[in-house]
């Protein structure tokens, strides 16, 4: 297998400029793969999936009844990201999950960016990310949301944008860590000659910033992760991270709140705990407050979390700012409150709600991707330029029914990267989810997942809509 | 440690140690089927009847026959104790655990299941006895795993005590599954027959040969004998019973020989009563009688277990 015949084509390629010619960043990857016998990367290949499938990278796939595991599909071929190029990024993350933190915590005290006309109060009362309940909550720190997966994605022309912010749990840092794992016995050597930085400590610093969140009085605070339990798609990547923090793993049906704590039933009587690491969404965490049916939270806790007494990462509430019309507010959040230009782009985005910019939408539906503004996951999407008539139709009579509900934006044409296809490399789309950890400063985790959708021509790297995944090889110099 | 994760513990090897006994029933039974004159319906009947299913049994498949028999016992899905079943329920529980016991024990469990889950599909009865086999083997081979991989910690100690009672009750149910055999023929009693019943009955609890080296000569209390009181056999009733209370003390931190919760109490006794009894005694009670109360206490540790450690309610 050789990258000989691999031609770029009309697409910006993370790694090669134009056919044979590799971008410089990705010579050493390139000449090695060139260098290994036939048949030797396809093998290669082969054992990182088993490799992968051995230490349970899985995630559950419901419909045949037996709750099998499957592997994120994962392609060898990695994303190779530039010092220069990184250093912006990490630049422009950090200034944004700042502003965001400033917007939550205003937002549910004092709302000044309201009083100041900067974001209308319409918008933010009636996003269904916006809980009430949350209204004067001071979390530790006045930081809102510590674990961010920000998604990137990369135009035709090299530009880069923000897609998403995700604030409430994003998931998928297990296969950063794995994925890596699999790669360093894969590619020893490239790893000798290109400096790449490492993600490993991404565990450690997590726990720090659990840690953090914990009354400077209590010496050994206890730290847990809570999961919705083995049903859920994400359980692998629960159980892991609370394996590499060595702190429990538990569910909500564990937890119960006890003389104004929360506490956790183990064999020797109950035990207080400290800081949570929610993987559960807000709305399900504690049913005296939220949904009444849900089945996964743990009455009482929001009564807890409000006096104080027990930490949770994220905070509740962060949901808000993953509304894709607030995302549209994002740049103006950044100027209003560090009075800093962004460095990082959105998506050039179209309110249905803006009376002239829905007309316009209506006029572009075959060019426009439509969103809508509650949904995540590749869920409740119109992609324009692939769509049917019919659902274009089916879309417009959507969005003028409910437009609050409904954006839209250009159709990008995802960056691509070489990936391993029935034998040859072709061209898949890619974007690139970094994570940031908010505790006493921010960091960026030097990688992120990079999604690749492995459907020929496809723009959706959603897992649950035939995405993989990549590792990503951020380089130190 | 978690209620939740010490109860999954305890679970997933009881739910181990079930299928093999299960694997154990039906392989005396289809020993003693190739030397015995009885008709099939008695010689199946007792065996659903021991398992305390005999009416849903009924209900889902009338007669009792080699094919129903095992059909139920081994592969219904529908049955919560068929082996199928157990293996499912035991490898939930050590998925919901994996982060707490060694991965090397998370491989043997869900191969465990999948080997059984194929075996249900393909279902070769000529390969009944390879299968029954494979089905101890693969739960000695768990149970050696977990001896060799997991830190002897409190988890450990939980697992243990699933494995040991669970063995301790199906032990005894073994026993009491040849009383019902005898029943209809007392006359058998000292014959041939009589003998190679009790034999394949030592061999469905692997003691055979370590029967011999204690007793020479098979005779009903002998084996009883063996199977209840013989403190150094690991299947016996009083050895499980033994290691089962040493463990439940090793997560307590209470001393041997003292309780401080209702379970430490009910096992202690349980385990000292049998300490100083004869098998005279039992013989003279009855062993049918004997196993019987034996079981029902022995649910009484089972449940005192699930109150002390995994039911904990807060004081409100």
């Amino acid at each position: 297998m050789r990258f000989n015949q691999y031609d770029p084509g009309d697409f910006y390629d993370e790694l090669f400029v134009e056919k044979g010619r590799p971008r410089e960043a990705a010579i050493p990857l390139v000449d090695r793969v060139n260098s290994l016998p036939e048949g030797e990367l396809e093998h290669r290949q082969k054992a990182a999936e088993v490799a992968l499938f051995k230490m349970g990278v899985t995630f559950n796939v419901y419909s045949d009844g037996q709750g099998t595991e499957r592997i994120m599909p994962f392609d060898l071929i990695p994303r190779i990201v530039s010092a220069q190029e990184w250093a912006v990024l990490e630049k422009g993350l950090k200034q944004r999950v700042q502003a965001l933190n400033l917007f939550l915590q205003d937002i549910y005290n004092d709302r000044k960016i309201i009083k100041d006309k900067v974001i209308p109060w319409d918008l933010v009362e009636s996003a269904t990310g916006y809980l009430k309940p949350c209204e004067g909550l001071n979390p530790p720190g006045g930081v809102w949301c510590h674990i961010t997966g920000t998604d990137l994605v990369r135009d035709k022309d090299g530009q880069w944008y923000v897609l998403e912010d995700n604030l409430r749990c994003p998931s998928g840092v297990s296969y950063v860590l794995e994925n890596r794992r699999v790669m360093k016995t894969t590619f020893p050597q490239v790893f000798q000659t290109m400096e790449i930085q490492p993600v490993d400590d991404y565990a450690g610093r997590l726990l720090e910033t659990l840690l953090n969140l914990a009354p400077p009085t209590l010496t050994d605070p206890t730290v847990v992760v809570l999961t919705p339990g083995i049903y859920n798609s994400a359980y692998f990547e629960h159980s892991f991270l609370a394996q590499q923090m060595g702190v429990e793993l538990v569910e909500g049906r564990d937890l119960v709140v006890a003389d104004g704590y929360l506490q956790m039933r183990t064999t020797k009587g109950l035990q207080r705990v400290d800081v949570i690491y929610r993987r559960i969404d807000d709305i399900f965490i504690d049913p005296t407050v939220f949904r009444s049916d849900s089945l996964l939270g743990i009455p009482g806790l929001m009564e807890v979390y409000r006096s104080g007494r027990v930490a949770l990462a994220n905070a509740l509430g962060t949901g808000i700012a993953d509304d894709k019309v607030i995302y549209s507010f994002v740049p103006e959040m950044i100027r209003y409150y560090l009075g800093e230009d962004p460095i990082l782009q959105n998506v050039p985005t179209y309110l249905c709600w803006v009376e002239q910019q829905q007309q316009h939408i209506l006029a572009n539906l075959d060019k426009l991707v439509v969103k809508a503004a509650n949904e995540s996951g590749g869920y409740g999407m119109l992609v324009g330029p692939h769509a049917t008539p019919e659902q274009r139709q089916e879309f417009a009579h959507r969005i003028q029914a409910s437009p609050r509900n409904y954006i839209a934006q250009p159709t990008l044409c995802l960056s691509r990267v070489p990936t391993l296809i029935e034998g040859q490399f072709e061209g898949c789309h890619v974007d690139l989810r970094p994570y940031i950890l908010y505790g006493k400063d921010i960091y960026v985790n030097p990688g992120g997942l990079t999604r690749v959708a492995l459907r020929r021509g496809s723009l959706v790297v959603n897992s649950s809509q035939g995405g993989g995944t990549k590792d990503t090889w951020v380089l130190a110099h | 440690m978690l209620s939740r994760v010490a109860d999954s513990i305890y679970w997933l090897n009881r739910y181990v140690e079930r299928a093999e006994n299960i694997a154990r029933f039906i392989d005396v039974n289809l020993n003693l089927l190739l030397d015995s004159s009885l008709g099939e319906a008695q010689q199946w009947e007792p065996l659903v009847l021991t398992s305390g299913d005999l009416s849903l049994f009924r209900e889902r498949y009338g007669e009792a026959t080699a094919e129903t028999v095992i059909q139920f016992f081994t592969f219904d899905s529908g049955y919560d104790n068929s082996i199928l079943s157990c293996l499912r329920s035991a490898r939930e529980n050590a998925r919901s655990v994996r982060e707490i016991i060694s991965s090397e024990m998370w491989e043997r469990v869900n191969d465990f299941y999948l080997m059984v889950q194929e075996a249900a599909r393909t279902q070769h009865p000529h390969q009944w006895f390879e299968f029954f086999n494979n089905v101890k083997l693969t739960s000695h081979l768990f149970a050696g795993v977990m001896d060799a991989t997991m830190t002897h910690n409190e988890g450990w100690h939980f697992g243990q005590m699933g494995r040991l009672l669970e063995r301790a009750d199906k032990t005894a149910r073994i026993l009491d599954v040849k009383y019902f055999i005898l029943l209809p023929s007392l006359r058998d009693v000292g014959s041939t027959l009589d003998e190679l019943q009790w034999i394949a009955l030592l061999k469905s609890a692997s003691a055979y040969e370590m029967y011999r080296k204690v007793q020479h000569r098979i005779s009903p209390s002998g084996v009883a004998q063996f199977l209840i009181l013989e403190r150094e056999f690991p299947r016996s009733i009083q050895f499980c019973l033994t290691r089962a209370e040493q463990s439940l003390h090793h997560i307590t931190g209470t001393p041997l020989s003292t309780w401080r919760s209702p379970v430490e109490r009910t096992l202690g006794r349980l385990r000292s009563d049998l300490d100083y009894l004869l098998i005279e005694d039992i013989i003279q009670l009855g062993l049918h009688e004997f196993l019987d109360k034996l079981q029902r206490q022995m649910n009484d540790v089972g449940n005192k277990t699930f109150e002390t450690f995994f039911a904990l309610q807060p004081v409100s």
